[in-house]
């Protein structure tokens, strides 16, 4: 049987999740024993359009890109969103909430001049994505499960609770306890509360759990003492393209 | 256009390679009216989205009806993210998480940059313990990327294959001891930082968790370790020097300095051509301005063009390597006033052996001392400014923050090495072209993506990237040889 075919694309983002899977080392050997790269820029020079699964990194945020996208998912039997700015917009979605001759003016001042970029926006708004591998960044654990259940031929599994789960399990005092805010409660799981544990909070970049009840959250973060400047700070940092922040 | 020639639009560099073939037909210089078919005319060899790079990059490169390369051009239309406005109105414990995500690979880089503006701005005084962990964060960050572009980037380049995948058959010790060397680097920045992309343990003030003192003894263990690895390395690269193209260019270098150590986290700006400068005043040096049809904004100071990263660092600060690492510039035949950007490669090689050892000698200093649970030191929030600049893989990063007397951000600004040395690329590009003509499509696409890769170019920190895609007609270069 012939090996799939595999390829990785970015679009506006940091190339950090790409950067996780380099940061499989050894084990990327082992994944590589069954699929061929056919066009990996940020590590290789071949590069074909002749491609089962599309890895696709980053955020939407001009006509053009869309353009590129379309062609990709022609292209690809399965396209796989890699990182919180491909399957939420994530961080690039914070630009959204100002003006665009602002945000211009603010970078370049008047002397500048180039084609407009709009509202940053994840790829499920352009394409249908097949799969999505959340995160900012990707867990590559996470991500070499979700390859291998593709290259079985089954629908990858993502976790569908909130983070709390698994930031109860690894043992961490709720931030909520502590009087500090935290997305934990309404960010899907998967991560193992990799934030959390490290001493910060959940920022959400996971995305909204489905069925993720916002009233409450806002309820839970105004009896905790949280300004709603500092609620709606936290729910832009991430969520801007889910409506959780409006 | 009057270019009627075909213009190898997408064209990945195989493809590129074939079709240059196809075109290779012996060029005659013949006068040919405009328009006309059929006869070898101006042809453009495009490395379009330069491989190997973070980010995107093109190069293009003319070549008249003669075989004359004219003009040799580097583009970035990597799409402008606006981080510079995003800041604005941002909580001053929120900003290094954000600009943490300007960059996957300098994640920790920003962070450190952005947490000295943040307390210079809002009068924050951190602990000896704090900066020490900071310094290795650094370090260990720079040992990951440098190990990266080394090994994974500019290495198949050398062994004339396409990626580190056919030298894993070929030279399967190598590989897997540059691997290993990566794994502890990546081991490192994880003990240190908690993660290595994107860190949430670092916050102004100092650190939200410690790494305890088994995890400083595991580190210096694997540190320890790594060193044959590395000397393995520079042995390696000692032995095909000669596969790094010859090329001169008299260039201005800046980077941080100080008198007490080869500075990374801290110091003044210097230059080899300038005074030194406290780096408060970066904008005297790093003088921003925008070409009107260029792509990103770019840097001047003392001359038309400066570099940045490793062998600017190793040019201003070689007496302060620790031994081994001047032993392995020795080896390698690296000496101070070196002038040929190919070899910024060696000078990252230089430095991870620099890294390493000094890393040691601070876990050393940490376990000596014994690490205390501190908690971060709290601002008094008043309106305040404050300038960052370490140095990261790529060169001097700076950030500067205003705040507002509510801790939120006023107005900030980010100026990243990449950006500082895109017009030195331009620079190094246009001397180079006069030596192409005469070359193979392929071997002059291989002598240009070497060059820039040399510089391990991180577009995708592109708070200040201009998109100029569409504008890539000859009629938009920035500089152009008519050589007659």
């Amino acid at each position: 049987m012939a090996k799939p075919r595999i390829a990785f694309f970015d679009f506006a983002g940091c190339e950090g999740d790409q950067l996780q899977i380099a940061n499989l080392e050894e084990r990327l050997l082992d994944i590589l024993d069954h699929v061929e790269v056919v066009s990996f820029r940020e590590v290789a020079t071949n590069h074909s359009d002749d491609y089962d699964v599309a890895f696709v990194e980053g955020s939407i945020t001009r006509p053009e890109d869309e353009i590129r996208l379309k062609e990709i998912r022609k292209n690809a039997k399965v396209l796989v969103a890699l990182g919180a700015c491909a399957c939420i917009g994530g961080i690039n979605c914070l630009k959204n909430f100002l003006a665009e001759n602002v945000y211009r003016e603010e970078v370049y001042g008047a002397s500048a001049r180039w084609f407009p970029t709009y509202a940053a926006r994840p790829l499920k708004s352009v394409v249908h994505v097949d799969a999505e591998v959340h995160g900012c960044p990707i867990d590559p654990n996470e991500f070499a499960r979700i390859t291998k259940e593709l290259l079985l031929g089954r629908a990858p599994w993502i976790a569908d609770f909130p983070v709390c789960v698994e930031c109860k399990q690894a043992g961490n005092v709720c931030r909520y306890e502590m009087g500090r805010m935290c997305l934990g409660i309404i960010t899907r799981a998967g991560c193992n509360a990799a934030c959390v544990s490290e001493g910060a909070h959940c920022w959400g970049c996971r995305g909204l759990v489905p069925g993720a009840n916002l009233d409450a959250a806002r309820i839970v973060m105004d009896r905790a003492g949280s300004d709603r400047k500092a609620t709606q700070d936290l729910l832009r940092f991430f969520l801007g393209d889910t409506g959780a922040a409006l | 256009m009057s270019k009627s020639a075909p213009i190898a639009k997408k064209a990945a560099p195989k493809t590129a390679a074939k079709s240059a073939k196809a075109k290779a037909s012996p060029a005659t210089p013949i006068s040919v009216p405009e328009g006309a078919a059929a006869v070898p005319g101006p042809k453009k060899v495009r490395v379009h989205y330069l491989t190997r790079v973070e980010g995107h990059g093109n190069i293009v490169v003319d070549v008249e009806a003669d075989g004359t390369v004219s003009t040799c051009r580097w583009e970035v239309p990597e799409a402008p993210r606006f981080f510079e406005a995003m800041l604005v109105g941002r909580d001053y414990k929120d900003v290094h998480h954000i600009v943490s995500r300007i960059c996957g690979i300098c994640a920790i880089g920003h962070q450190l940059a952005s947490l000295q503006a943040t307390e210079d701005a809002l009068n924050i005084h951190v602990s000896e313990q704090t900066h020490l962990l900071r310094r290795l964060a650094l370090h260990g960050e720079n040992l990951q990327s440098h190990l990266l572009h080394i090994a994974y980037l500019v290495l198949p380049d050398l062994m004339g294959v396409d990626s580190i995948l056919p030298l894993a058959q070929t030279h399967k010790d190598a590989v897997l001891k540059f691997i290993a060397a990566r794994r502890v680097s990546n081991e490192f920045s994880r003990i240190i930082c908690g993660r290595t992309t994107h860190p949430q343990r670092m916050t102004p003030g100092g650190f939200m968790q410690l790494p305890s003192t088994e995890d400083l003894v595991h580190l210096r263990t694997i540190l320890t370790q790594t060193l044959p690895n590395l000397d393995f390395a520079v042995d390696f690269f000692a032995g095909i020097m000669d596969r790094f193209p010859k090329f001169e260019r008299e260039t201005e270098y800046v980077g941080l300095v100080s008198p007490a150590e080869y500075a990374m986290y801290w110091g003044e700006i210097g230059s080899t051509k300038d005074e030194r400068r406290p780096v408060r005043q970066y904008r005297n040096v790093t003088r921003e301005y925008i070409v009107p049809t260029s792509t990103a904004k770019w840097t001047k100071n003392q001359t038309d063009s400066y570099m940045v990263g490793a062998l600017a660092r190793f040019n201003l600060n070689a007496e302060h390597l620790r031994p081994m690492a001047a032993a392995a510039a020795k080896k390698l035949g690296l000496v101070k006033g070196c002038t040929n950007p190919y070899l910024i490669t060696i000078a990252q090689l230089v430095e991870c052996v620099h890294t390493v050892e000094e890393s040691i000698e601070m876990v050393d200093e940490l376990l000596t001392r014994g690490i205390r649970d501190e908690a971060p030191a709290r601002p008094s929030i008043s309106a305040g400014r404050g300038t960052g600049a370490v140095e990261v893989p790529r060169g001097i990063l700076f950030h500067f923050y205003e705040y507002d007397d509510s801790g939120r951000i006023f107005q900030a600004d980010c100026v990243i090495p990449t950006n500082q040395n895109h017009a030195n690329i331009q620079k190094d590009l246009e001397a180079l072209t006069p030596k192409l003509t005469g070359l193979s499509e392929k071997e002059i696409e291989l002598k240009l993506s070497m060059l820039v890769r040399a510089y391990d170019p991180c577009i995708s920190c592109s708070t200040h990237c201009i998109d100029a895609r569409g504008l890539d007609d000859g009629a938009r270069s920035l500089v152009r040889f008519n050589r007659k």
